[in-house]
């Protein structure tokens, strides 16, 4: 019975609302809050690529690229076309996912190597987009982007930032759990074991992969948004490449197809360098030994690896 | 997550360093806190060629004034981040500054993109902070607690343009990178070029790890009536444009910008670099200043301790930061507090300040104060710099 | 004709050095079905190990000749202590080992070495040759020819010898390879090691004219993955086309229309490559490896 309170969908999200609850008791400063508000926004995106890569079986090496068309819809949207920044967010949520489901039809006939180059590619290319054309993205440098208002609450401040980053990665989880859990998500991980039986046993596989490469799209643009809106500016290099690398990384190290694992491997990823500041040097060197360590050691992330460890020692 | 869980890149001097200091001078400080300075500097990454010698200029510096007995009778404890050229992540380490280690002010923002996105943290918690990126947004319009010690780029436009009328050259032809620093120089020379009845005639770009700009070179080279070429970049870039202008044997005056305005640069571009000019501080030419210029003494000191501690030679980015941390030292000494208001009021107040960058003169009006006098026109001559032109 | 004949040089040169990597991806991938991201970090290896051994008072054939070296132990140590251990992974994950690993060696260079940019003397003088109205660098000569004899030496090594034979055939079937009393560990080993070779002997080369620093392997890696996505993965041939045509590509594109998007040429290519001949221009085995 614990084994299977242990596998349920509610109790994932009651650890992930233990855990939100708690970090504002024991943080000693806002920057801690700032940092676990970081943390909720890339583990959404995150979660994004879990659908994707951890349900349907597909990977993308350029996850980024969506985020950055969130982002840069949250500042172009007030700026360039005059409308609230809550609206851009949405309509840049879509749009993400509109341009995903174009793409998506061609690139996810791809399979293996060629589509994690097929999305590299596509990542890239967004990213340079949003290098150049510097009349309305701002250029390298980046833009300005405007507070983000909800009703006539203007939010500010990082104790905000936090409830807020937390709350749209509740959501995002549960909507993520459902999908899991819902005949979809089924068919969805019938596809990530073979393609081949899935399509036998009736499933769609087209339009499942599909589906979840727009999911993923639509999650990652509303991490975005809110990253931009948070950071009131955005650069490119939200969109680059080695971001798009650290959402696999995430997603993997944490644990394919983990909702948990998700948030694991974000807040992994992104404690990592403040925590290591003392040997700042190496940090690069500390980060791509870490990805190596757990590829090979822990192929199957933390929290999978962590659960079975639990169920077993409880069975 | 306690807060000994987080190392902090500290240079207090040693223990023993600071023991003997206080011993000797027997000074009433011996209980006083250190004053805590922040720096976010990109010394990791794309731009990792402004940030490392930023970083490394600042240890230099506040090891330096410590064993000296650091300011007001208390060390400096420098609190120093890397932000790896990401804009996000230089702003999570400027609130850790600011909440966390509790600085009194900050030296840092190695790029236009990263210092933007740290602006809002310091004009919020009301701490001064001193840029050493370029662009001139960052002090237009002014902002109470941001100031910043690199020229602009539009000053940079202007002391190139200023040259070029000078020898009569009219029609030019402008190659960019599409980094931050190109982008913004080449808007500002844009911006400028008609006042001084300079017409652009050819405007191309490179990426910023383009590895061969020949075909955009060759095209400006086939544009009629052009007399010069300005390129505006940094990082290898301007090197091999620099190398592929002789290859192509343009054999017309090319001007560089003060982003490359290192020995290094004419190392990279080898021989074609012969004949090449670029505005830039008096640092590259340390040792050819006549005695009576002002800057002679700083500049020559800033040189000589960084190059024996480092072993490379000086650029301007390094320039930049000592100038910001010196600014910072001489606001708390003047101000006799390491109060942040007192800080920034005292920087405001800057006057006549002789850097190795300019000499600097701050107001309310303008929170960098160097004018295109500042800017040497230098030209490289038998693999070194020589100074040229009027001033 | 003279502007055709400057960016068909500037087109030729670069392609040589993404033909250059695209090799090194080919070798390790018809071994190993890996695709190996760290394969640019070989090139830094190359040029950057040549740069400092030369500073440190060798000459520099023997700097260039220990730095192939090295690369070509990283290239070992990288088979054996990161790509053995993870056998039977998926793509992913191997994808996202061989990233590690070109992080890490990023990261350890930047400590070794330093952050700076740096360069190489010319091998042969630096004065432009005259040809028809343009300008070629006696280095591009060096670049285009050192590119042609390696992929010779690359081919006569693979269909002459026992050794290449043995490298063919692992690639081929590696269950049928051992059945044949063939060591497949050695044989991906030496794909490992002679892959990097390639790419720190292209480091070598290219550094007097593209000069290097620490994180100089990623563009090079993204661009020769494009070159040998372009011209169908795991084929010696297409790669060294797929190289070229995107040189080629992108300084006709920059010479012609714009430079502002020359960095995307290569992936746009990818992609149409992808989408319309999905097995790349000489591709001729299935499009998934299983």
């Amino acid at each position: 019975m614990l084994k299977s309170a242990l596998r349920s969908r509610w109790a994932t999200l009651a650890v992930l609302a233990l855990m939100i609850a708690i970090v504002p008791l024991i943080a000693p400063s806002a920057f801690y809050l700032r940092v676990a508000a970081l943390v909720w926004i890339f583990a959404l995106a995150a979660l994004g690529l879990t659908i994707l890569m951890g349900y349907a079986g597909q990977v993308s090496l350029g996850h980024a690229g969506f985020l950055g068309i969130g982002a840069y819809g949250v500042a172009i949207g007030p700026t360039h076309l005059g409308l609230s920044p809550l609206l851009s967010l949405i309509l840049a949520a879509a749009l993400s996912g509109v341009i995903a489901y174009v793409v998506g039809r061609p690139i996810l006939r791809l399979k293996g190597y060629y589509l994690a180059i097929a999305t590299l590619g596509f990542g890239l290319i967004l990213a340079l987009i949003f290098q150049s054309e510097s009349a309305v993205t701002g250029g390298p440098d980046g833009m300005a982007v405007a507070r983000l208002t909800v009703f006539g609450w203007r939010i500010a401040g990082a104790m905000q930032w936090y409830w807020v980053s937390a709350g749209v990665l509740l959501l995002g989880a549960w909507i993520a759990l459902n999908i899991a859990d819902s005949p979809s998500g089924r068919a969805l991980r019938a596809l990530h074991d073979s393609e081949v039986a899935a399509a036998g046993a009736g499933v769609d596989v087209a339009a499942k992969k599909l589906a979840a490469f727009v999911a993923a799209a639509i999650y990652a643009a509303i991490a975005g948004g809110l990253l931009a809106c948070m950071n009131g500016l955005i650069t490119p290099d939200a969109a680059s490449f080695m971001h798009s690398v650290e959402f696999v990384a995430m997603v993997i190290i944490g644990g394919l197809g983990s909702v948990l694992g998700a948030v694991v491997g974000a807040a992994f990823l992104i404690v990592l360098p403040q925590a290591l500041t003392s040997l700042q040097e190496y940090e690069q060197a500390v980060l791509g030994l870490l990805i190596m360590v757990f590829m090979i050691a822990l192929p199957m992330g933390i929290v999978p690896s962590l659960r079975n460890w639990l169920t077993e020692r409880l069975a | 997550m306690t807060k000994s869980a987080f190392g902090r890149q500290s240079l207090r001097a040693s223990a023993l360093q600071a023991l003997a200091v206080t011993t000797l001078l027997s000074l009433p400080a011996l209980a006083a806190d250190p004053i805590k300075i922040g720096a976010v500097l990109s010394a990791s990454g794309p731009a990792a060629f402004l940030g490392d010698p930023e970083a490394k200029t600042l240890k230099i510096y506040v090891e330096e004034l410590n064993k000296k007995g650091g300011v007001l009778g208390r060390q400096i404890e420098l609190v120093l981040y890397d932000d790896g050229g990401d804009a996000n992540k230089a702003r999570t380490f400027a609130t850790r500054l600011i909440e966390d280690d509790k600085v009194v002010a900050m030296v840092g923002g190695s790029t236009t993109g990263t210092t933007m996105a740290m602006i809002p943290v310091f004009e919020d918690a009301k701490v001064p902070f001193v840029s050493v990126a370029g662009a001139i947004e960052i002090i237009e319009p002014v902002r109470s607690f941001v100031f910043k010690t690199p020229h602009t780029d539009k000053t940079a436009c202007e002391k190139i343009f200023e040259d070029m009328k000078a020898r009569s050259l009219t029609k030019i032809g402008m190659i960019s990178g599409t980094d931050g620093f190109g982008k913004s120089m080449r808007a500002q020379c844009l911006r400028v070029v008609k006042d001084y009845g300079i017409a652009i005639v050819a405007d191309e770009s490179y990426g910023a790890t383009d590895s061969d700009m020949t075909p955009q070179l060759n095209k400006i080279k086939n544009t009629a009536g052009l007399q010069a070429v300005v390129n505006p970049g940094f990082g290898q870039g301007p090197a091999i444009v620099t190398r592929n202008y002789g290859q192509l044997s343009i054999g017309l005056p090319l001007y560089q910008s003060h982003g490359v305005a290192s020995k290094s640069f004419i190392d990279l571009a080898g021989p074609a670099a012969e004949g090449i000019r670029l505005p830039a501080p008096a640092l590259l030419v340390a040792d050819k200043l006549a005695d009576t210029d002002k800057q002679k003494t700083v500049v020559t000191a800033y040189k000589t301790s960084y190059e024996k501690a480092v072993g490379q030679p000086v650029s301007t980015f390094g320039g930049y930061a000592f100038d910001g941390i010196q600014l910072v030292v001489e606001a708390i000494q003047k101000a006799k507090g390491a109060e942040p208001q007192k800080i920034r009021d005292a920087l405001e107040a800057t006057k006549g300040y002789v850097g190795v960058t300019g000499i600097y003169t701050m107001s309310a009006t303008d929170h960098l104060g160097l004018g295109t006098e500042s800017f040497r026109m230098l030209e490289v001559r038998n693999g070194g710099w020589v100074e040229v032109g009027a001033r | 004709m003279a502007e055709f004949l400057q960016l068909l040089f500037s087109g030729l040169t670069v392609g040589a050095v993404y033909a250059l990597v695209a090799l090194g991806f080919t070798l390790i991938y018809n071994a190993s079905d890996v695709i190996n991201f760290a394969q640019g970090d070989f090139v830094m290896i190359g040029g950057m190990g040549t740069v400092f051994l030369a500073a440190a008072g060798l000459s520099l054939p023997l700097a260039a000749f220990i730095a192939i070296l090295a690369a070509v132990a990283v290239g070992l140590l990288l088979h054996r202590l990161a790509i053995e251990p993870a056998r039977g992974a998926s793509p992913v994950a191997l994808i996202m080992i061989t990233i590690g690993a070109s992080i890490f060696i990023k990261g350890v260079a930047q400590v070794v070495f330093d952050k700076q940019f740096h360069s190489l003397p010319a091998f042969t003088g630096s004065d432009p040759i005259a040809l028809g109205g343009a300008t070629i660098l006696p280095q591009s000569l060096w670049v285009v020819g050192g590119a042609i004899v390696l992929f010779v030496a690359l081919y006569l090594f693979l269909e002459r010898t026992l050794l290449g034979k043995a490298v063919l055939a692992t690639a081929a079937n590696r269950l049928a390879a051992r059945l044949v009393g063939i060591n497949v560990k050695v044989i991906l080993a030496l794909a490992f090691g002679v892959s990097a070779a390639i790419g720190a002997i292209a480091g070598v080369l290219v550094t007097p004219i593209t000069l290097t620093r620490y994180d100089i392997g990623t563009l090079f890696a993204l661009k020769g993955f494009a070159a040998a996505m372009v011209g169908g993965m795991g084929h010696p041939l297409g790669a060294v086309v797929g190289g070229v045509l995107i040189g080629l590509m992108e300084a006709f594109g920059a010479g012609y229309i714009s430079s502002t998007y020359k960095d995307g040429v290569a992936f746009l290519a990818i992609l149409l490559v992808l989408f319309f001949m999905p097995r790349g221009l000489f591709g001729g085995g299935s499009v998934e490896r299983v």
